[in-house]
């Protein structure tokens, strides 16, 4: 498979808005997480929120997409000159040759939420002024964002839970190789929802602090929103080799259980394993691995033990959970961009809130933050329906 | 894109009972008769997890299993492709239903059963497959961009791919603001090469212009086509039952079309 050079990229979530405000949340240990104010909500558990004063009306001739979602995504593209990338490559190839595809899990439910409150005391009708096709269905981040960036061309949403926006960079590869289009904008957005909220508690998986990955004493996930977007371009040789790159991506199906990991994390080391053999390297060529690292007991155990099967203990590797909590169909392409920063500045982001190691995780976590420079990073993300998905990022050659 | 072939197809819709019946009455030699929607019992699911499958799993993965046992191949090699307009409304408004009201108390198996990916989920755990599968949406273009994705996989990684395309209709109050006219599964198994079992070669191409869609003679089944986006496929179905060439125009999403043409094997 042909690497795709990463042209620009972004992101809006609790930390901040755009490249660099991330990173500087990274550098300086300071979490998103703050105790849930969100909405109506009256459960004890930490957030990563963006606040609402951040999410701006949309643009005047969006209107029907109004829903806490897009106004998410639109956030992210406004930063970073993410527009001004897309409209160069639009202009190079056409408003047609140039793709969307996005992940999301619960897309504009929120919505939906709360038009059930108003629902008419008679007849039981939504009211009036919900539109279910702009907002609640899984389409509609994608449908925006293409009319946001005036691209016309080939567009999908992949909705498979935590995995969604890491899979979409397979979707972009195919696409491209296929011919069907030049370039395409990847990336994920997922806003707070009630349906994630109380639906990951009834699951009991919610933490009632910010979480802790890996930590002995984790007790569940932070659940966070944010948006993500990378642009993707087909290669093209005559450019400088050290340009940042997609260079594999791996997919995979745990078999196993609605909503627990494989034991033996069979799946993830077969996405892991894929997506080595995708970008022709071994283990040997990865200097850090951004871990999907949810902190629950069952996903850091099994993901521990599908990095130490294929990894043993010497790549460093982290969950970066503890800034942005738990974004779900974000979290694939705000970690794909933390992977992107972490080369671009020679720096690997020691996970936060983790005092102790578990002791039966025998990888080589990173607690504190270091200055190494690496090449090549592998970023997993697992999901519910056991839907796995890595990928690997970094120089062309 | 390169030619694909088409090994085998699973059809489950209202009156349209299987791919051998339903490829009759698509190639006009049965004539349509109204029933209501019969999914197949699924005997490829423990009976633990078949208790608490909603219909719409039942619906995708029955389809599944149909294709794949007309083409007698097993499925824990293939990979997968779902697409559906918008999934599970029954779930959805169940869970909006109880977040509406005070103890906003939502069951942990029906969290997980409102994933999109809930058929993928519930096909690995019944096939045992661990190949790539994806879940796909795309509003009323779903069949297409599913056609697409998997068109694209067969091409671009060499592998043969299971498409999966469904919907069913959403209860009250969600259906008045979002009608999908009945239920209806349909399955493609996709090919890179030409085999003995192949029914259909399709070329597939994307243009930009907005030019008319393929329709149905069969004003039942039209209907089918023009209110249920899972159900646009039938007119590429048609002309596989037809043993047809002809080139078969899908709605894309904007003002682009799809266009495949058919040949038969």
């Amino acid at each position: 498979m042909q690497p795709l050079f990463v042209r620009s990229y972004t992101t809006a979530n609790c930390v901040g808005n755009g490249r660099d405000a991330l990173y500087k949340a990274l550098r300086d240990r300071r979490s998103g997480l703050a105790r849930c104010a969100f909405e109506t909500v009256d459960l004890e558990t930490y957030v990563g929120q963006v606040p609402d004063a951040e999410l701006a009306p949309l643009r005047d001739d969006l209107k029907d997409f109004e829903c806490r979602n897009n106004r998410l995504a639109q956030l992210g593209l406004r930063q970073d000159g993410f527009e001004q990338a897309v409209v160069r490559l639009r202009e190079r190839y056409g408003a047609g040759r140039v793709g969307v595809f996005l992940g999301t899990s619960t897309s504009g439910i929120l919505q939906t939420e709360l038009a059930y409150r108003r629902r008419d005391s008679i007849t039981g009708a939504l009211p009036a002024d919900f539109r279910y096709e702009h907002t609640h269905n899984s389409f509609s981040p994608a449908s925006f964002v293409q009319r946001y960036l005036g691209l016309t061309g080939p567009a999908v949403v992949v909705s498979s839970a935590c995995s969604s926006s890491a899979k979409v960079f397979g979707n972009a590869q195919r696409m491209i190789a296929a011919g069907l289009c030049d370039a395409a904008v990847v990336g994920g957005v997922d806003s707070l929802c009630l349906t994630t909220l109380y639906g990951f508690n009834s699951l009991q998986l919610v933490s009632k602090n910010p979480c802790r990955p890996f930590d002995a004493q984790r007790d569940g996930i932070s659940i966070g929103e944010g948006a993500g977007f990378a642009l993707l371009e087909k290669a093209d040789a005559s450019l400088a080799n050290d340009h940042l790159a997609l260079l594999g991506v791996g997919e995979s199906c745990d078999a196993y259980h609605m909503s627990t990991p494989h034991p033996e994390a069979l799946g993830a080391r077969i996405a892991i394993q894929a997506a080595l053999a995708q970008a022709g390297l071994g283990t040997a060529d990865i200097g850090y691995i951004n871990l999907h690292g949810t902190a629950t007991r069952s996903n850091d155990n099994t993901e521990a033990l599908a990095v130490k099967m294929i990894f043993g203990d010497k790549v460093p590797a982290s969950s970066t959970k503890g800034w942005t909590g738990h974004t779900l169909g974000a979290a694939g392409v705000i970690e794909a961009i933390i992977s992107f920063i972490a080369i671009e500045e020679s720096f690997l982001p020691g996970s936060l809130h983790t005092e102790t190691v578990d002791p039966t995780v025998e990888i080589c976590y990173l607690k504190n933050n270091r200055n190494e420079s690496v090449q090549r990073i592998l970023s997993n993300s697992f999901g519910f329906g056991g839907t796995n998905c890595s990928l690997i990022v970094g120089r062309m050659n | 894109m390169k030619k694909i072939y088409v090994d085998s197809i699973g059809l489950v819709g209202p009156g349209l009972n299987g791919w051998a019946a339903g490829a009759s009455i698509l190639a006009g030699t049965t004539s349509y008769e109204t029933a209501p929607l019969v999914i197949p019992p699924l005997e490829v699911l423990p009976p633990a997890e078949r208790r608490r499958t909603p219909m719409v799993v039942k619906l995708a993965i029955a389809t599944a299993c149909e294709a794949l046992a007309n083409a007698r191949q097993p499925a824990t090699e293939i990979a997968t492709v779902f697409t559906s307009s918008g999934g599970d409304g029954d779930v959805i408004h169940e869970i909006c239903d109880s977040l509406s009201r005070q103890e906003r108390e939502i069951s942990p198996t029906r969290f997980h059963n409102s994933v999109h990916n809930a058929p993928a989920g519930y096909w690995g755990i019944a096939t045992g497959c661990h190949e790539p599968s994806t879940s796909l949406c795309a509003f009323d273009f779903s069949f297409a961009a599913g056609l697409i994705e998997s068109a694209a996989q067969v091409c671009v990684h060499d592998y043969k791919v299971l498409l999966v395309a469904y919907d069913i209709p959403y209860p009250e109050p969600l259906n008045g603001a979002r009608h999908i006219g009945a239920g209806f599964g349909i399955a493609m198994l996709l090919s890179p090469q030409q085999s003995e079992s192949s029914l259909s070669a399709l070329d597939i191409s994307l243009t930009s212009n907005a030019i008319p869609v393929t329709t149905l003679m069969q004003s039942e089944l039209e209907k089918f086509r023009a209110n249920v986006p899972a159900a646009r496929a039938l007119p590429l179905l048609a002309s596989i039952a037809k043993r047809e060439s002809a080139t078969v125009i899908t709605a894309y999403i904007g003002d682009n079309s799809l266009h495949t043409l058919v040949t038969p094997c």
